[in-house]
């Protein structure tokens, strides 16, 4: 299987070539946020107060990781389930949010705001933790330490392996797959 | 009469919290083997690749399998002749969870109130379970649950009229919707019968059973065969990318019920499906 190295940011340009089905390593900067953070983020929003940074052409991932044991910079490390930011999410792709990792289907109104913004949404082994943290090389809280485990994070990455599975034409994985393997004489 | 200190029973449950999240038992490692050798997809087998390979950076890092290490379940059987020595029992159990989840690095997943939202800081509480019986063992199941697979699951109270053939178009219903966030392929505890409650504890403890391993009812057997093949025509395949294994098991539970009831819970645990147990 090919595989398609990319590297952040990542520009309009560069996410318009990315098809769903393409497995890539992602090597650069890209930042943590999940449940909390995304909630404070918007909350800071509505108030008319600044995000504690600018998004344009960056990568979230949806991740809270384990503490980090003696001599390592994180603990395990994989993907939480994207669905629960769809509330958030358009107001960040608004925002000129590049693209998500996570797993899991995301909500129509999610794809539209990616197919207006030119976004891709990755997705990479659930559970996998202990496989992604190796993968990272180094980290920095940068907002909302009192979160713990879902503080905003900035972490360097190398060759992080993971699936586009929704493209900026809205294409998604999660559909077009399942129908392949669907056994029509049991349903 | 036997007795057991609380010290022993803390540094048990600590232990035990630390192996189930690093460690994934020998009846699961065999069904993901088994899945990725049959998988049609290439998504999905490359997919089972990566899980299996995540487990053995697991091991010899000796770090979580998973970073949600979860809420922690425990299933408790307490021999009624059995003395706990030098402090409460629930207070043993709750120490021990906190005791392994900061030895162990693993990440405190608990928050105190669910409006409010702050973390405990130390996983507490579990969820326990207690069974009094005859007898002075003492039996602890510890279940660590993550939550992407836990938010998957339900529960309905289905009418007597609606028969097998409700809760087969209940429980596939819930595969469906839930498999793809759920990191399939899933394990899925069915709990048939009972009150409300009843057939949620049921589908929880449901879940560590071992894999291969049947209801010893024949009518419920088939029921978990139909329920794991049907669920494997859905096509949902290892997370959700399209494929044939998207279920590794079915275990269903049932209990007597009302003459007016048929309730049934679906409870859905993700591939990393961690249990241990120990007779203390």
């Amino acid at each position: 299987m090919a595989v398609v190295e990319i590297r952040t940011p990542l520009t309009k340009k560069d996410r318009k070539k990315l098809k769903a089905g393409d497995h890539v390593r992602i090597s650069g900067i890209i930042y943590t946020a999940r449940d909390a953070a995304h909630k404070r983020m918007i909350e800071a929003l509505e108030k008319g107060l600044p995000l504690p940074m600018d998004f344009t052409d960056e990568i979230i991932y949806y991740v809270g990781p384990c503490p980090a044991k003696p001599g390592e910079i994180i603990g395990s490390a994989g993907p939480t389930t994207s669905g629960r930011m769809d509330t958030y999410t358009p107001e960040l792709l608004d925002r000129g949010l590049a693209g998500m990792i996570g797993k899991g289907n995301r909500s129509e109104r999610v794809i539209n705001s990616m197919v207006s913004n030119d976004a891709v949404y990755f997705a990479c082994v659930g559970g996998a933790g202990a496989l992604l943290q190796d993968c990272i090389k180094s980290v920095e809280i940068i907002a909302y330490e009192d979160l713990g485990t879902e503080a905003i994070r900035k972490i360097e990455v190398k060759d992080f392996p993971a699936i586009v599975v929704i493209d900026t034409k809205g294409t998604n994985l999660y559909e077009t797959e399942r129908k392949k393997f669907t056994n029509k004489l049991w349903i | 009469m036997r007795k057991i200190g609380v010290l022993q029973i803390v540094d048990h449950v600590a232990e035990m919290c630390i192996e189930a999240n690093t460690f994934l038992s020998d009846d699961m490692m065999e069904g993901l083997r088994r899945a990725r050798q049959l998988e049609e997809s290439e998504n999905g087998k490359e997919i089972l690749e990566t899980m299996l390979s995540n487990f053995e950076v697991a091991k010899n890092k000796n770090i979580p399998i998973c970073q949600d290490t979860g809420m922690v379940v425990m299933f408790v059987t307490f021999g009624q002749d059995l003395i706990i020595e030098g402090g409460s029992l629930e207070e043993a159990l709750q120490a021990g969870v906190a005791k392994g989840y900061e030895e162990g690095y693993l990440r405190k997943s608990v928050v105190a109130d669910p409006f409010i939202r702050t973390n405990t800081g130390n996983n507490t509480p579990a969820v326990i379970h207690y069974q009094v019986v005859p007898g002075d063992g003492l039996k602890i199941k510890i279940l660590p649950k993550g939550f992407g697979s836990e938010n998957t699951s339900a529960l309905k109270m289905l009418k007597p009229a609606d028969g097998m053939a409700g809760v087969k178009e209940f429980v596939l219903q819930t595969v469906e919707t839930g498999s793809p966030n759920a990191c399939a392929p899933i394990v899925v505890g069915v709990g048939v019968g009972g009150t409300m409650e009843k057939a949620a504890i049921m589908a929880k403890e449901a879940l560590s059973r071992p894999l291969g391993e049947h209801n010893p009812l024949e009518h419920i057997e088939a029921l978990e065969e139909y329920l794991l093949e049907a669920s494997n025509a859905l096509g949902i395949g290892p997370m959700g990318l399209g494929g044939i294994n998207t279920v590794l098991g079915v275990n269903v539970e049932v209990f007597p019920t009302h003459i007016a009831g048929l309730p049934v819970a679906v409870n859905i645990t993700c591939y990393v499906n961690r249990h241990v147990e120990r007779e203390l």
